[in-house]
């Protein structure tokens, strides 16, 4: 019969079973795992947190500050709104931190008299520009997009910048006035 | 009311009757005759009957629980004050679910324990180790997602650091902390989040797994026969009936346990704080207790081998304690041996030394970041510390080897007994001997 010269390997191994009944039994089995699959992705797209709604930009997620004459050079202003603190240098530069300790997620405290962010959970701590001091974190505070519109100091909470290091392009500055 | 029929009107004259159905009752599920021998209190403590009826009371108390409960950030904690205040036994029902929670911790850990040392997964029980582990996984799980409940100052800030950890674990970590907080921090989703995986999906887990757990110690022919080393595996001894034997111990030790949760709970409350704050981070900011290992061992390690490689390590090495090829089975003989009895001591002290040295030469004296600031610190930190240790345990391990010519049985007992010991001071270092800024301090 010409059915045993199409005989596959898998056929040698068990000559008692049926080609046609092992290849339907494969067919359900693989059937089955790619339904299950999908009843996978189902759910875990159904479970993943969606977006808020809220982008970058919007206008819910910037938050006007104050003017730039408020801030007094190498000073750290906390805004718990924004969940940010805004420091100004000593160069009269702005940058915007995040408040989340970049080891476990906890609230980072300034202290103004030793003049450095002091995380209560592990002594992590960073300085005014948020760069590293003392482990046990990784990396610098996170910043905040920040610029200035006629005087007008605004950070974008929206999204939230990771960076390795502290880079001098990261200072905002307001633009002198000419006179 | 008079002969010949039947109903249960009958009963003042037929207590035989009620007996009988009794009787067959509990023979559903627990076999007519057991092993004299088995009966030892000894021989389990009652540990996992402790652990049933345990989780049978946190059913209880949590379905109670549910109905006063509000699992939103700004109603949550007023619902929990509401319920200890306002609601009649409220207090106690809070008390008797955190109690038993805790205790099932402690339980089930001593039943694993006990399941190891009386070599009671050598076949055919190998398989019900990994449901046993799952088990406990399951009731880890339990006690961390009830723990965000309260939404207190403690439950708050524990789980924002746990969950944090998530950020450490390469590739999909990140993917995971946002599908478990529901978002990029923790909030009103992580808190729907973790009630449903505590009431629903974890006791839907607990309810499937449990029942599979017994059915398979019944299967393997019950409880695994005490015996000397000296004696064969297979004499099962004389068979008792389990009613009256075997019932009475049980609802004896459920009674006692019983009653001990009542006084607990009658007497001391769970902590509950000021309600959750995310503007401020209290000092230290702890894991709940059963986490503090992990804690402890992030103080020393880089997060990538702490938070990985070392819950990786230790999950392939449990998980495959039942499947190493041992040279015989050594089921039912405490300790596997006279031998492994002396050995087991010998890695237990050796941890106990080593683990607290450990822990003070690295807070104090090294400081790899530092010696070595070229390397990156996942080696510095992590993979150098890691080897010392490892290959610090291997030197110890093949110096009790030699010495006592022993075989694998007592060889796998001794890294079990020196990783757990150690595990344990490292717990115990993260509880009571961390203080403000996690700097070690005195209790």
């Amino acid at each position: 019969m010409s059915e045993k010269k199409t005989k596959n390997i898998k056929e040698e191994q068990f000559p008692q079973e049926p080609s046609r009944r092992s290849f339907l039994n494969k067919l359900w089995i693989g059937l089955g795992i790619f339904a299950l699959l999908e009843f996978s992705l189902l759910v875990i797209a159904y479970l993943r947190p969606s977006k808020t709604g809220v982008k970058s930009g919007d206008h819910e997620t910037i938050i006007e500050a104050g003017l730039v004459a408020k801030f007094p050079l190498n000073s750290v202003t906390a805004f718990i709104r924004g969940k940010f603190y805004l420091c100004r240098l000593e160069d009269g530069g702005f940058l915007a931190v995040s408040r989340k300790c970049t080891h476990l997620g906890c609230t980072v405290p300034w202290l103004d008299k030793e003049k450095r962010f002091a995380c209560p959970c592990h002594a992590s701590a960073f300085d005014i520009k948020g760069e590293l001091i003392h482990p046990p974190a990784p990396r610098p505070l996170d910043l905040y997009r920040l610029f200035i519109e006629n005087n007008m100091v605004k950070v974008d909470t929206g999204k939230r910048i990771k960076r390795s290091g502290f880079r001098a392009d990261q200072v905002v500055y307001a633009k002198k006035v000419q006179t | 009311m008079g002969k010949g029929r039947n109903g249960i009107l009958r009963g003042g004259k037929d207590p035989e009757r009620y007996r009988r159905y009794l009787n067959t009752f509990i023979l559903h599920f627990r076999p007519r005759n057991v092993p004299d021998r088995t009966l030892r209190f000894t021989l389990t403590w009652g540990l996992g009957g402790m652990a049933v009826l345990l989780i049978l009371m946190l059913f209880g108390t949590g379905v109670l629980l549910k109905f006063a409960y509000h699992p939103f950030p700004d109603r949550a904690y007023e619902s929990i004050l509401h319920l200890q205040y306002d609601i009649q036994f409220g207090q106690l029902i809070r008390n008797i679910h955190h109690w038993s929670a805790n205790i099932l911790l402690v339980v089930v850990f001593l039943h694993f324990l006990r399941v190891f040392f009386t070599g009671a997964f050598h076949p055919p029980r190998q398989f019900n180790w990994i449901i046993g582990l799952c088990l406990f996984l399951t009731v880890l799980l339990s006690n961390f997602t009830g723990y965000l409940l309260p939404w207190d100052q403690l439950s708050f800030w524990a789980i924002t650091i746990c969950t944090g950890m998530f950020d450490y674990i390469p590739g999909a970590g990140l993917w995971l902390q946002k599908m478990i907080r529901g978002g990029p921090e923790v909030g009103p989703y992580t808190l729907t989040n973790f009630y449903a995986i505590h009431t629903i999906i974890l006791p839907a887990v607990i309810i499937t797994f449990m029942p599979f757990h017994f059915w398979r110690v019944r299967k393997a022919g019950g409880l695994v026969i005490p015996r000397t080393p000296e004696e064969t595996n297979e004499t099962r001894g004389e068979m008792v009936p389990s009613i009256p034997n075997l019932i009475v111990r049980e609802i004896a030790m459920a009674l006692i346990l019983i009653a001990f949760i009542l006084v607990l709970s009658a007497f001391f409350n769970p902590p509950l704080e000021g309600k959750a704050n995310p503007g401020l981070s209290p000092n230290p900011t702890k894991a709940p207790w059963y986490f503090l290992g992990f804690q402890e061992i992030l103080l020393h390690f880089s997060p990538l081998i702490a938070l990985f490689f070392i819950p990786v390590l230790m999950i392939i090495a449990l998980v495959s304690i039942p499947y190493i090829s041992y040279p015989s089975s050594t089921a039912g003989v405490w300790f596997a041996s006279s031998k492994g009895r002396r050995m087991a001591i010998d890695a237990t002290v050796a941890a106990l030394i080593a683990t607290p040295i450990g822990i003070l030469v690295d807070e104090y004296v090294v400081n790899f970041a530092v010696w070595m600031p070229s390397l990156s610190p996942v080696i510095s930190q992590g993979l150098i510390p890691l080897g010392i240790v490892l290959a610090g345990f291997y030197g110890f391990y093949l110096l009790l080897k030699r010495r006592y010519h022993a075989s694998k049985n007592e060889t796998v007992q001794v890294a079990f007994c020196f990783f757990l010991t150690a595990f344990i001071i490292l717990t115990i270092a993260g509880i009571w001997f961390r203080g403000a800024g996690m700097r070690l301090a005195w209790p």
